[in-house]
């Protein structure tokens, strides 16, 4: 609790746009705000066709509405600050890293080739240093969950260097 | 009593048996697995179905759909993922308890609930089926989308953030669900251009993002802390106690989920969300909510699997799919030759109590796998993080990926993944996010095919009294937390 109250105090201190609240209301707006303004791009039903309302209202006034909520949840948190979150670790961006490493290797490489990447690479920075451990996360279970889902289910993965090898 | 003969019909047929026993173990397995479910598994099991007579393939998918339901309490006790939809309001409590060592006793609360639930709403079935199927029959778009409202009114009550912050979420969810083709114009709305978006962006790349991602990155942020769990607790059952705390719960939500799943559309998961709501409304501690209640375990659990039964009703009675999975079940009724209607009540009362009597005996067969397994089960908590978590990754891609074979539903997931860190971290809840996409669909539909019929005149909503009565319940459903957290802080 007292910890809580300190790092209130301590959010209270900073400058308006370095605080959280401000920074997490922005995105929120700025984003809602580019969606409303795509939604001046969607097709209008002419008014033959129309039955009800148009495509985009819905949409917009969700939009509206989200705006309006985010601004009444920045106004509360003028009067009540909300706590400094903690830097996020090395880890954390490490994690984040993996999953664009995925998304690379699966795309230009192999679907499974990425699972076995991100599997290692996430295993050993989060502390496994074993060799047996990180050829059971990286190479066996992906064998046997590519057993289940491509035999058992009869699914079929995505061409690549390893898939091809199996598929030919 | 010649129903109830009819109903104990697969106990003496060994064929039906095995299917019974196949059914529930792969229901149960494709609940557990992320990204996978009944109705992901009852699709990849219907041309298999295709060698088995009418009864048996039927039989099949109910126990699928039974055991499937149930099956994703595992994974969201244990590792903050709903194996499936309807399990995403356990996650609220089952993951925490889980994280305090307790994984057994959430999992043993999760698993005797759901039979409670299963069991007590295949009895509604049998007795009240047809005046529930008679109910549904008052239902028309106003009143649905008046229903739809009502269930997201309950988003300012549920999760652990703030009323405002949840209704926000629950917004984003419906927001979502408006992508791609507009349903009544073809148009398309926020698609940027990629074809893949042109279908909408799907269900379960949202969930497997927003659960088990966002936790595998939560998890990343905590690998250097140690966790004091202690292995024996892990594995140890619910109490008496808790089960003297829980009944009065049980039956509640039991009764709500059954009465939902009634309603074409609905399902599971609003059922759970309403008897999670219900539950933290009536408990005497709704403070320990969202922080390993036993309450809330049970009220989500009893009220998604009874859920299970009553959304047979209109599938078997009207031939309107009461929920994604049924719809898979009616599939296999229509390439079975059995056409479902009011009529099936009368003309195949051996079918359909045979039926009946599968889904009983299903709910059975996955509390001995489940109450018995849980100790199994509960030791996945005990694996370290950093060999846990590689490999809910690439069961989650897999399962995600599995889904339309397409490789942009994984990065939607991986996005999704990240967002829902965030939202956690700033205080949002991810659930509400859920709720709205499976809403979404519904409110919007069911709103402007109502102008339709209203000719545009909104007024006409309040002249409709059960759309009426959802809008009243839904005001004091926006009012219960102000209410209270004003109690709260007058206290």
């Amino acid at each position: 609790m007292k910890n809580v109250q300190k790092s209130k105090r301590a959010n209270k201190s900073l400058p308006f746009f370095f605080k959280d609240e401000f920074k997490v209301s922005f995105v929120i707006i700025f984003v809602s705000v580019v969606l409303l303004i795509t939604t001046f791009t969607f097709d209008i039903v002419p008014p033959i066709l129309n039955r009800g309302i148009q495509p985009a209202t819905f949409p917009k006034a969700l939009l509206i509405l989200i705006i309006a909520m985010t601004l009444i949840v920045y106004y509360l948190a003028t009067k009540n600050p909300w706590k400094i979150e903690k830097k996020l670790p090395r880890s954390f961006f490490l994690t984040v890293f993996s999953f664009v490493l995925f998304v690379i290797v699966s795309k230009t490489l192999d679907f499974f080739l990425a699972i076995s990447a991100l599997s290692i690479f996430v295993a050993y920075y989060w502390g496994e240093k074993r060799l047996f451990y990180l050829l059971l996360v990286g190479i066996i279970f992906p064998i046997i969950v590519f057993v289940f889902f491509e035999t058992i289910l009869g699914l079929r993965f995505p061409p690549g260097i390893i898939t091809n090898i199996y598929y030919s | 009593m010649d129903n109830l003969l009819l109903m104990l019909a697969p106990l003496f047929s060994s064929k039906l048996l095995l299917v019974l026993f196949f059914g529930t173990l792969f229901g149960l397995i494709l609940g557990v697995l992320p990204g996978l479910g009944p109705t992901t598994g009852g699709a990849l099991i219907l041309p298999f179905t295709m060698t088995l007579d009418p009864l048996s393939a039927i039989v099949l998918l109910t126990s699928i759909y039974c055991a499937g339901t149930y099956g994703g309490a595992i994974t969201a006790v244990l590792i903050n993922t709903p194996g499936t939809p309807a399990a995403a309001a356990t996650c609220l409590d089952g993951y925490p308890l889980a994280q305090k060592g307790e994984a057994g006793r959430a999992l043993g609360m999760a698993t005797v609930s759901s039979t409670v639930g299963g069991i007590f709403s295949v009895v509604i079935l049998v007795f009240f089926a047809p005046i529930l199927a008679q109910l549904a029959y008052e239902f028309g778009q106003p009143e649905y989308f008046a229903l739809a409202i009502f269930g997201l009114t309950m988003l300012a009550s549920i999760g652990e953030g703030s009323p405002i912050k949840n209704l926000i979420a629950g917004a984003f969810g419906i927001l979502i669900s408006t992508v791609g083709k507009d349903f009544m114009t073809s148009i398309d709305r926020f698609t940027f251009g990629i074809n893949e978006l042109t279908e909408g962006i799907g269900f379960i790349p949202v969930v497997v993002g927003l659960f088990a991602m966002s936790e595998m990155l939560t998890q990343s942020t905590l690998i250097n802390q140690i966790f004091n769990r202690i292995a024996l607790k892990a594995i140890k059952l619910p109490s008496k106690d808790d089960y003297k705390k829980t009944w009065k719960t049980i039956l509640r939500s039991s009764g709500i989920g059954s009465f939902i799943g009634v309603l074409p559309a609905e399902g599971g998961t609003v059922a759970s969300l309403i008897g999670y709501s219900e539950a933290k409304r009536f408990s005497k501690n709704p403070e320990e909510f969202g922080k390993g209640s036993i309450e809330g375990i049970a009220g989500a659990e009893a009220a998604n699997n009874a859920a299970t039964g009553g959304a047979m009703v209109p599938t078997l009675a009207l031939g309107i799919p009461g929920s994604a999975t049924t719809a898979v079940i009616l599939t296999g009724l229509i390439i079975h030759g059995v056409r479902p209607g009011p009529d099936l009540f009368r003309e195949q009362p051996d079918f359909l109590y045979g039926i009946f009597g599968a889904m009983l005996i299903a709910n059975i067969l996955f509390f001995i796998f489940g109450f018995f397994g849980a100790k199994i089960f509960a030791r996945i908590t005990l694996v370290p993080n950093k060999i846990l978590w590689p490999m809910i990754f690439a069961v989650s891609v897999c399962g995600t990926y599995s889904l339309n074979q397409s490789i942009i539903d994984v990065w939607i997931m991986l996005f999704f993944g990240v967002l829902g860190f965030f939202m956690r971290r700033y205080g949002f809840s991810v659930v509400p996010v859920i709720i709205g996409l499976i809403l979404g669909e519904l409110v919007e539909g069911t709103l402007r095919q109502s102008l339709v019929i209203f000719d545009g005149n909104w007024l006409m909503f309040f002249t409709r009294p059960i759309a009426l009565t959802f809008f009243i319940l839904s005001l004091i459903a926006l009012a219960f937390p102000l209410i209270r957290s004003r109690k709260t802080k007058k206290k």
